[in-house]
């Protein structure tokens, strides 16, 4: 059985990396089970399920060892029971506890330590939550763990390394895998909708587990430290040290306001300061896949590609003809940014009429 | 607050890279080495922290003899002294085996009267990026563990005698800044993006060449490493577009946008 944890947003939706964790559990199911053990999954114990009516499997998934089920922590809206259904989920484990309200990784990953199979595979999309309780979970189940796996076959996990330059092939002894699915390693798939059975659970929380639980939120205190915006935008303008000072972002930031998309930028735009971390995107900040990526006075360093993978269409805009980033990309301007994304602005304006 | 800072000596990358003969490791023969922006980041957390407490910090890495340069280049910035446990062939450890000889060198520091009120660490290494190092620590030495932490701010009535006091730890989630509240010891691993390390200063330099670093044998890899081998993926034959030179370029650009479908109307 593969278990997959599975995240969703303020509003009971299930987030998009989760979507993909479960299409890449699905479509992957058999290579997951021959690495795991191929013994039968055992049936959680020691917990009070309130069962519901009894799953449809979905066709072709005859064998209980293949079958994905999701875990979900917090609130259950119908709206995500529906989502998950959709994308072919067998049954959904429901975690919820007044003392898991607040966020504490250990308290967390307890919960789904809970109702984890003995043999098979228990995974999370590679978000900074997935990672840090897949690592809790793979500690206290004595299970090995890989991060930023991108592939499954029966030859092994293939997993992203060195921010993704290259990739690494391993296996994970043990009867239970933990895994991260890296982020846009598969695309979220629907299926033959099932009608998973939603189980129950009276949770026991060790205090010792609470220590590390959130104490407070503050939202706005940190001028946006939000990356939803980033990671979800269809149209991303990026912008390197090319700007030249924190006063250059004039026309990309017009830009940005045309495609109704976001602005992203280089290591380096951060490290001087000009904008804040939540707007880094490569190895060491977001990882984006929109539909168009615009990358102004970016040389195109591979810790900044890292993060750009996803994105359908790319286009450079760069004084430097032979940089990695032209390079790279789809289309390019060889040019001043600051001239160059003017007279686009000007172009979208004029013949908007 | 004394606090142990663990890094990892990694290959400084910039481009493509190639594989070594047994295409299980990179060929970093011609490469630089660094440690990754995380665990920089952790160090001057560190020394930030300890300057407000008058604790102290310590470097650590598990790596081959030369790893001691990294070491050296975390005192040059602040850090007092470093451990150095030499292991010739780092790629032979897992995860676990790394995490274990850290847990058991600082238990071994314990008793000869140095210990740590925190453990940094980088949220995840820049080559393996394995995400679990310092939770795997944190278990070995049942303390808390935190990740993905940008910023602390110390709470006082630290004694910097192995464990008390509290801290304040602060990291992006879903929703905003989190707030941590910690009893030490504990285990933090470090994102990049609270703070920006600082450069050496030219005593920094003076210092380091004369740091004190503890130095340990790492015994044999005990879990191992499951990497079968490295693969590269295929490379990317370019087929770039060129649209044009300056603004006149400006409305083949619009028309490919247009065609794309991202323009707001
Ligand atoms: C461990 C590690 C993690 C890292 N993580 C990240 C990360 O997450 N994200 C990231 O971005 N980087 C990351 N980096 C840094 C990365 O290696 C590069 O240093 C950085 O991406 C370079 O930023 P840049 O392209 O803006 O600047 P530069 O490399 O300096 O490039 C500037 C570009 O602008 C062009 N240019 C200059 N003037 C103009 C103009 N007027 N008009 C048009 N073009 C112009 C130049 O030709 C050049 O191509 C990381 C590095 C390390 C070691
Ligand atoms: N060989 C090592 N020596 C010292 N610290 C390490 C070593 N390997 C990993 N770490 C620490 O653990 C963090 C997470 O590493 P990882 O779990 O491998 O991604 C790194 O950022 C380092 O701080």
């Amino acid at each position: 059985m593969t278990l997959v944890f599975v995240e969703t947003d303020e509003t009971g939706q299930v987030v998009l990396t989760s979507a993909e964790a479960v299409t890449f559990a699905r479509t992957n199911a058999e290579a997951l089970t021959a690495l795991a053990a191929p013994l039968p999954a055992e049936q959680p114990s020691g917990h009070s399920a309130t069962q519901g009516e009894v799953a449809q499997r979905p066709e072709g998934c005859s064998d209980e060892s293949l079958r994905v089920e999701a875990a979900v922590i917090g609130a259950l809206t119908e709206a995500a029971t529906n989502q998950l259904a959709a994308l072919g989920v067998d049954r959904i484990h429901h975690l919820e506890h007044p003392d898991l309200e607040a966020y504490s990784a250990a308290a967390w990953a307890q919960a789904l330590v809970d109702i984890a199979p003995e043999t098979g595979t228990v995974l999370a999309s590679g978000t900074p939550r997935g990672m840090e309780l897949m690592a809790h979970v793979a500690v206290r189940t004595g299970a090995r763990m890989a991060a930023n796996v991108v592939a499954a076959d029966e030859g092994g996990l293939l997993r992203q390394v060195l921010g993704g330059t290259a990739f690494e092939r391993l296996v994970l002894d043990g009867d239970l895998q933990v895994l991260t699915i890296a982020g846009h390693a598969c695309t979220p798939e629907e299926t033959t909708a099932t009608s998973p059975e939603v189980l129950d659970y009276e949770l026991d929380i060790a205090a010792d587990d609470l220590r590390t639980r959130v104490v407070r939120t503050e939202v706005q205190a940190v001028d946006g430290n939000d990356t939803s915006g980033l990671t979800q935008a269809r149209a991303v303008v990026g912008a390197g040290r090319g700007v030249g000072s924190e006063n250059g972002f004039g026309e990309v930031l017009e830009l940005v306001d045309h495609l109704g998309g976001a602005l992203g930028v280089s290591r380096v735009v951060t490290g001087l300061g000009w904008r804040p971390h939540a707007e880094q995107v490569g190895q060491t900040g977001s990882r984006i896949s929109p539909d168009v990526y615009i990358a102004c006075g970016i040389s195109g360093a591979i810790q900044h590609m890292a993060g750009i993978e996803g994105a359908k269409t790319l286009i450079a805009i760069n004084t430097d003809e032979e940089s990695t980033m032209v390079q790279r990309a789809d289309y390019a301007i060889i040019g001043d940014l600051h001239e160059v994304v003017g007279a686009v602005n000007e172009e979208i304006r004029s013949r908007r009429g | 607050m004394d606090i142990l800072v663990c890094i990892k000596r990694i290959p400084d990358i910039s481009g493509q890279v190639t594989l070594d003969a047994s295409d299980t490791d990179i060929d970093d023969s011609s490469l630089g080495h660094t440690t990754s922006a995380h665990e920089e980041c952790a160090v001057e957390l560190a020394i930030q922290t300890a300057a407000a407490t008058d604790g102290t910090v310590t470097v650590l890495t598990v790596g081959p003899a030369e790893a001691v340069e990294q070491l050296r280049a975390a005192v040059a910035v602040g850090a007092n002294d470093g451990i150095l446990i030499e292991a010739e062939d780092p790629g032979a450890f897992g995860a676990e085996d790394i995490a274990q000889i850290i847990g058991d060198v600082i238990r071994d520091r314990a008793e000869q009267g140095q210990s740590f009120d925190l453990v940094l660490l980088g949220n995840d290494a820049a080559d393996t990026g394995d995400f679990q190092v310092g939770i795997r620590l944190a278990y070995d030495l049942e303390y808390p563990v935190l990740t993905g932490i940008q910023t602390l701010t110390s709470g006082g009535d630290s004694a910097g005698s192995g464990g008390s006091g509290t801290i304040e730890a602060r990291g992006i989630g879903p929703t905003g800044t989190e707030v941590f509240a910690l009893e030490l010891p504990a285990v933090i691993a470090v994102q990049e993006g609270g703070v920006d390390p600082r450069y050496p200063s030219i005593t920094g330099r003076m210092k380091a060449k004369k740091a004190r670093i503890a130095e340990y044998e790492a015994p044999e890899p005990g879990t191992g490493n499951p990497r079968i081998g490295l693969e590269l993926p295929p490379e990317k034959t370019s087929e770039v577009t060129i649209l044009g030179e300056g603004p006149d370029a400006a409305g083949a650009l619009v028309d490919v946008l247009e065609e794309i479908g991202v323009i707001r109307s």
